[in-house]
């Protein structure tokens, strides 16, 4: 009989997609602390759990090449393996094929992969590295022998139990009490069906006179039965080696894999180990540098449809509305009690609509893991050196924006890494180190979240960007010679500009800046750029936390109402006919001593209607790229939250318009967008 | 709803397809009745400023944003016929939903593929391509559109 699968396919794609993001990572991760059990084993977590969903699933070819991994992945954990960078390049090479295969998957497109040349590969890698492995496993022929070797290996990476002061205490204790501290490993019969029972019979065996004191995987999973073929624990026991060896190899599909007895004197606390493994080379947030390294705390969650959470979005836009509805009813009614329940009303909708709003909060996280492969590949293939960094993955922001905003910065990183980073050789020449710094940071400042873009190359050749102008023909050599540095970076984002000497795979496809600038502005974001010669540059993107609700001010103008968000409303003000002023054919107003480009809203928009010239006017005074300008309205209305919707394909893209909202009247009134306006 | 034949399918299979017929100005036109959504009462319509000439405004279905194409302008026809006869015809595709103004929406018809002609230049007035063909019906003629193709 053939189960029907389908309706566990979207889970089995999703699920494969954690997992080898987290593949992903850690193999980034295993080339550079090749040490790392904790690592290791992760990957071999990952790669396990594929092939068991793949063969569940009956994609064979994903669970066949998944469990030529775990088989290299295992003699690696095992020791028998060494990790090096051949063995980093296979198992990469695997993970690509194993995305590609899932993409597959995912596309529909049925037919198995033929994985043998990278099975091939593994099984030459896996022999290839041999004389380690024969080696080991002759000293294996004496049982002592092999034991000691394990439990020489997992010695040798404190890491892998993280003692805490604590444990450090009662261990210290006991050995004081004469007791003795024994290390552990248990293996479990393949074919064993009820994990949970055999451990737990393990802990009965041993609970009489001895105390688990740590354990891997935690105690609590292993009581749950989740664990591989093995697990280790450390206890605190008045028995002998032997006798505790006998004890346990009692227990049905149970054997002791190794025991041995410790000194406390080889015992570290966790935290003192960590200062010294982890500063040197892991170099995330700070974050991450304090939180001592263990493996993924899986935290509880639901996995709830997307387009469930956007329709709940909209029911509680919708409800935002209407709430401002009864406000306004309210305020004309001036009854109490009315008040009182409204005001009840908008507490609650207040925080509804911020827990719906971190439901779909996502850490960015998940856009930048994808980037440390990208940037080691492209720095390879360039044969560049870099070092990435990055900061802030914990930075959250709205689903809709994270979406959006991994292409942006692939373009840019590729851009930091093929024009701005310099050549191993340059580099020295300029007296800079070898290694460039390529840095992405995401932070969360008031309502918008920034993400940049830092590197230590050349800078913008501001001269060069010049030249390429005039020879685009986008500007001419006597506005060239206007312009200063900012004017010349900005042209950088005009189109069909790309400054790359040569055209290389990279970049200089003839997508530009201009592409990602375009992006960032449909996400009513903004970018900058701060570039120094020889010292490197800075891609600054604002973008707001989200784009669903937002606060905004309604205006008028003639018949037409729009709203403006206030994100780029600095204040408003009413003017006087005679304040205002011609500069240069542009009307002009002096706020405060600053003088204000004036524009009005009606011509911006063709507004249609009689031209009225009163002696006062209300100006919106907006702000677009750290500049002022005024906007002339007819009336203020007032602030509103509003919930945005997207105008859809037809009318996507037109500059000045960024998208819609329906009022509490069920009119549509038009969200303005500064950053395009002009 | 109208009442539509259940056999939908069948039909279409022996050459038959579904119409919705409406009127622009004096012409009337045609269109496949597996596109269209629903017809509405015009709706109150918001200008959309900068956007393409022929697109009247957009207007709010039930919560939904929809963009509504002014087919006179497109077409250079006269508008005829009372105000309270004009629908918004909504049509869906894969990821788009607009509307349409009609003068007014006539029937649903069943057309015989074979009283479909092929159109090359026989109008002028809209570009050919717009056009999938004339059906003759009794006396009437009716313009096959190709919706789609508008809205691109």
């Amino acid at each position: 009989m053939k189960m029907d699968m389908s309706q566990y396919l979207d889970v089995f794609l999703e699920e494969s997609k954690e997992h080898l993001e987290s593949l992903n990572q850690k193999l980034l991760e295993l080339e550079k602390h090749s040490q790392d059990i904790s690592v290791l084993n992760e990957i071999f977590r990952a790669a396990h759990t594929l092939k068991g969903m793949s063969s569940t699933m009956g994609f064979d070819d994903l669970a066949d090449l998944t469990h030529h991994m775990e088989n290299i992945l295992s003699d690696l954990k095992e020791g028998m393996l060494e990790v090096n960078s051949q063995v980093v390049d296979v198992l990469f090479q695997c993970f690509d094929r194993i995305q590609l295969i899932i993409e597959r998957i995912e596309s529909n497109n049925s037919g198995a992969i033929d994985n043998s040349e990278l099975i091939f590969l593994l099984e030459n890698v896996k022999s290839g590295n041999g004389q380690f492995g024969v080696a080991n496993e002759m000293a294996g022929n004496s049982p002592e022998a092999n034991r000691d070797i394990r439990v020489d290996q997992i010695l040798t990476d404190p890491n892998t139990f993280g003692f805490n002061d604590y444990d450090i205490t009662v261990l210290k204790e006991a050995a004081s009490k004469d007791f003795k501290i024994h290390y552990i490993k248990l293996g479990v019969d393949k074919n064993c069906l009820m994990k949970a029972v055999r451990a737990f019979m393990v802990f009965r065996a041993l609970e009489e006179d001895s105390e688990i004191i740590k354990s891997i995987p935690p105690a609590q999973e292993i009581e749950e039965g989740k664990f591989e073929e093995y697990f280790e624990i450390f206890v605190v026991s008045g028995s002998e080696r032997q006798e505790l060896e006998n004890r346990l190899n009692n227990i049905s599909e149970i054997k002791v894999l190794a025991i041995q007895e410790m000194d406390i004197s080889d015992i570290q606390p966790e935290k003192q180990t960590m200062s010294i493994e982890a500063a040197p080379e892991i170099k995330e947030s700070s974050q991450d540098n304090t939180e001592p390294k263990k493996a993924h705390k899986v935290k509880q969650t639901v996995r709830v449809d997307i387009d469930r959470l956007d329709s709940l979005m909209n029911l509680v836009g919708e409800l935002v509305m209407h709430k401002g509805r009864l406000e306004q009813i309210g305020a004309s009614s001036k009854i109490n009690e009315l008040n009182e329940t409204i005001e009840q009303i908008d507490r609650i909708s207040t925080d509804l609509q911020s827990v719906v709003m971190k439901v779909r909060m996502v850490p960015v996280e998940q856009v930048f893991n994808r980037f440390p492969r990208m940037v080691r590949d492209l720095a390879k293939d360039l044969n560049k050196e870099v070092d990435f960094l990055m900061e802030g993955k914990e930075t959250e922001l709205d689903r809709t924006v994270i979406d959006e905003i991994g292409d942006p910065l692939v373009h840019l990183l590729r851009n930091s890494i093929d024009h701005a980073i310099e050549s191993p050789q340059e580099r020295l020449r300029a007296g800079k180190s070898q290694k460039g710094t390529v840095m992405l940071r995401a932070r969360h400042e008031g309502n918008n979240v920034y993400i940049e873009v830092e590197d230590d190359g050349a800078g913008i050749n501001v001269k060069r960007v010049l030249e390429k102008g005039i020879e685009k023909g986008i500007i001419t050599a006597k506005e060239a010679e206007q312009m200063n540095q900012d004017d010349a970076i900005g042209l950088l984002f005009t189109s069909g500009f790309s400054t790359a000497q040569n055209v290389t795979d990279v970049s200089g496809r003839g997508v530009g800046l201009d592409v990602v600038k375009t992006k960032i502005e449909s996400l009513s974001g903004e970018i900058f750029v701060d570039s120094r010669p020889g010292k490197g540059t800075r891609f600054r993107i604002k973008l707001p936390l989200t784009l669903a609700i937002i606060q905004a001010l309604m205006i008028s103008v003639r018949d037409e109402i729009y709203a403006i968000p206030l994100g780029s409303v600095d204040e408003t003000t009413m003017i006087k006919n005679h304040d205002i002023k011609m500069v240069q054919n542009q009307e002009v107003i002096v706020l405060r001593g600053n003088v204000l480009p004036l524009f009005r809203l009606s011509s911006l928009l063709e507004i249609p209607g009689e031209i009225e010239r009163e002696d006062e006017m209300y100006v919106v005074v907006v702000r677009k790229a750290e500049r002022q300008i005024g906007l002339v309205v007819d009336t203020l209305i007032g602030q509103q939250e509003i919930v945005i919707k997207a105008l859809g394909k037809i009318l996507a893209g037109i500059p000045g318009i960024a998208g819609a909202i329906v009022a509490g009247d069920g009119h549509v009134r038009l969200i303005i967008d500064i950053a395009t306006l002009f | 709803m109208e009442n539509m034949p259940n056999t939908v399918g069948d039909t279409y299979g022996q050459g038959e397809i579904q119409v919705v017929a409406f009127r622009l100005g004096k012409e009337e036109y045609a269109v496949d009745i597996l596109n269209v959504q629903e017809i509405n009462r015009l709706l109150d319509i918001t200008r959309v400023p900068r956007a393409a000439r022929h697109i009247e405004g957009v207007v709010n279905l039930r919560g939904n944003i929809i963009p509504i194409i002014n087919l006179h302008t497109r077409f250079n026809l006269q508008a005829a016929g009372d105000q309270e006869d004009k629908r918004i015809i909504v049509f869906q595709f894969d990821d788009i939903k607009t509307g349409i103004i009609v003068d007014e929406v006539s029937e649903v018809l069943s057309l015989n593929k074979n009283d479909i002609e092929e159109t090359s230049n026989v109008y002028n007035s809209i570009s050919a391509d717009l056009i999938k063909g004339i059906a003759r019906v009794d006396d009437r003629l009716f313009l096959l559109l190709d919706i789609l193709k508008i809205f691109e």
